[in-house]
């Protein structure tokens, strides 16, 4: 293993917080503009407290989703965590449209795909065993909070979490800075 | 034939462990907030993987409390505002 861990380099991070901001204003924008339309077909309000509590659900899925994207897929966490956020979408598209039968069929696959991962990852819980952490509990916990986390050994989970930590320390960031400027 | 693989793949995996695990997770320390100007051999890995879950849920929170804050910020319906957003997408 001579992977070492890579820090971002100064440009690196530039383009990253760029594409990051990017992305995520477009978001905000196409956000703004459904509901300007909703606005002017339906009746339901803005600013009341249901559609703002279900417009900052959409944000910040779009704001996580935003920050895997402007990484890209080299990372293992954006991998897992666009798949999260995309299985998540098709659940809850299925949910709204009530289509029983279909999610019937969906739910028996999820659970058969859980049992295997479960058979799967428990190897590298076991990998997570080492002297200098000695601490198998921290570790799961860890892997619990990174995306992906169950699936990697020791050091891709140390590894993908200093990036994570960077990339998600930046979008609260920029998401801070956003805020900012539209409530001046 | 699978069980000799496996324990070369072991005895592998704990050389390069320890060293490599405790630079690793000094890197780690670098980037919390609450322990990052302490000495490293003063702070215990565990502490370090403590804090880094905390810092992840704090982010997390972090990231909820603002979403909230834009979605009500995006309640009034101004148009001033699409402008703003845009003035910004073209920095």
């Amino acid at each position: 293993m001579t992977n070492s861990p890579k820090g971002f380099t100064l440009n690196n991070a530039d383009s990253c917080r760029v594409k990051f901001a990017r992305r995520f204003l477009r978001s905000l924008i196409e956000i703004k503009t459904r509901q300007t339309n909703y606005n002017n077909n339906l009746s339901s309000s803005p600013s009341s407290s249901s559609e703002i509590r279900r417009r900052s659900e959409r944000i910040k899925l779009k704001a996580y989703s935003s920050m895997a994207h402007a990484v890209g897929p080299r990372k293992a966490w954006t991998r897992a965590l666009l798949l999260k956020l995309h299985n998540r979408a098709k659940r809850h598209r299925f949910r709204t449209r009530k289509r029983s039968s279909l999610a019937m069929v969906l739910k028996k696959k999820r659970v058969f795909r859980v049992k295997n991962h479960a058979n799967f990852y428990k190897p590298a819980a076991e990998r997570g065993n080492y002297s200098v952490l000695n601490s198998d509990e921290k570790t799961e916990k860890l892997r619990e909070l990174v995306p992906g986390g169950k699936a990697m050994d020791i050091c891709s989970l140390l590894e993908e979490t200093a990036h994570f930590i960077k990339c998600l320390a930046m979008q609260v960031q920029v998401m801070h800075e956003i805020a900012d400027q539209l409530s001046n | 034939m699978s069980s000799r693989r496996s324990r070369s793949k072991q005895s592998s995996g704990s050389r390069i462990t320890d060293d490599q695990i405790n630079d690793l997770v000094s890197k780690l320390q670098q980037l919390l907030p609450e322990i990052r100007d302490r000495r490293s051999d003063k702070v215990s890995a565990a502490k370090v993987l403590q804090e880094t879950c905390n810092y992840i849920r704090s982010l997390h929170r972090e990231v909820d409390d603002l979403s909230e804050r834009l979605s009500e910020l995006l309640a009034t319906s101004d148009t001033a505002q699409a402008a703003i957003i845009r003035s910004l997408l073209n920095q």
